[in-house]
């Protein structure tokens, strides 16, 4: 068996407002980062996993993320692994 | 009649909705713990308002999967009538027994004050007995009540009549200045197809007795009753 580290990027749909995103756009550009735009703000999750190979890994945490991790009506992730 | 209340860690409007019903409608109700799976014959079941599991990952993301709930996907699945709450309506969008998901408020802030609702059907248990044209004041307490579906979704819930409430003004008037939070159609409360899961964000039970100066939620909770009661 063995061990990886997924690191998984779950944002907001593109085409639903994030409002938390579009406040702190507004913030920065008050702060004079003008050529700063379209923040949007995800999560950012890290865990480990122990799997045969990396495409069995990378299915379990395909099902970790469609069962609970992400909720696709809303959201949308990515993710990498990487042997540890 | 027997009524079931779900205590989450975290869930804060359980005691006001076991009030309602066992103190102020007098019906035996019992209060459901999440690590429990017997529903106790209940009738019907209550998810209360609140932060489930601290709205850890996603608000009623990780209560979805507490024991009770299999027993109340199962108790729903075979027609069991089922009503959640704010917090409760989010758990029943995670679990899929309702369509649809809870956003965070387009204003980024979290709202706690009466907004006014108007039904959008009275073909459901809940609006049954609710004038079409009457105009119900209703706490809101929330910062994810945006509610949100697919296009397709939204418009089979428009078409058969799966929209329990919206948001209107104090006139009954349906706009985007009476629409708190940026729900799509201005969208306060939905059913499923078969009628017997509810979900909604403003509070009834925050609005049922003459001592909280606002007894308007009582029509909703009247209208459940007079029907159950017909039909049971």
């Amino acid at each position: 068996m063995i061990k990886f580290k997924a690191h998984i990027d779950i944002m907001p749909m593109e085409e639903l407002l994030d409002p938390q995103g579009k406040v702190v756009t507004q913030s920065l550009h008050k702060l004079g980062l003008n050529e700063i735009d379209h923040v949007r703000i995800g999560k950012h999750i890290t865990l480990t996993i122990t799997a045969a190979s990396e495409a069995d890994a990378k299915n379990k945490v395909d099902d970790a993320c469609k069962k609970l991790l992400a909720n696709l009506i809303m959201e949308r992730y990515s993710f990498t692994l990487t042997q540890v | 009649m027997k009524f079931g209340v779900v205590v989450f860690p975290g869930s804060n409007c359980d005691q006001d909705t076991i009030n309602v019903l066992r103190n102020v409608y007098g019906y035996e109700t019992l209060a459901l713990w999440h690590k429990d799976t017997d529903l106790h014959g209940c009738d019907f079941i209550f998810i209360p308002g609140g932060f489930s599991y601290g709205d850890y990952l996603r608000c009623g993301a990780v209560a979805r999967f507490s024991p009770i709930m299999e027993s109340i996907i199962a108790f729903a699945k075979n027609g069991g009538y089922v009503m959640g709450i704010c917090n409760g309506f989010q758990v029943l969008c995670e679990a899929h027994l309702l369509p649809g998901v809870l956003l965070r408020n387009d204003s980024q802030k979290f709202i706690c004050k009466n907004i006014f609702l108007k039904p959008a059907t009275n073909n459901t248990i809940l609006t049954q007995n609710i004038p079409m044209d009457s105009v119900l004041k209703i706490p809101i307490a929330h910062a994810e009540g945006r509610y949100f579906a697919d296009e397709a979704t939204i418009n089979a819930l428009e078409k058969n009549n799966q929209i329990l409430f919206r948001y209107c003004n104090e006139d009954g008037t349906v706009n985007a200045v009476a629409n708190p939070n940026g729900a799509i159609n201005n969208i306060a409360g939905i059913c499923n197809e078969g009628r017997n899961v509810f979900g909604m964000m403003p509070h009834p039970e925050r609005a049922a007795e003459i001592h909280l100066g606002n007894t308007d939620g009582r029509l909703i909770f009247d209208s459940i009753l007079n029907n159950i009661l017909q039909t049971s």
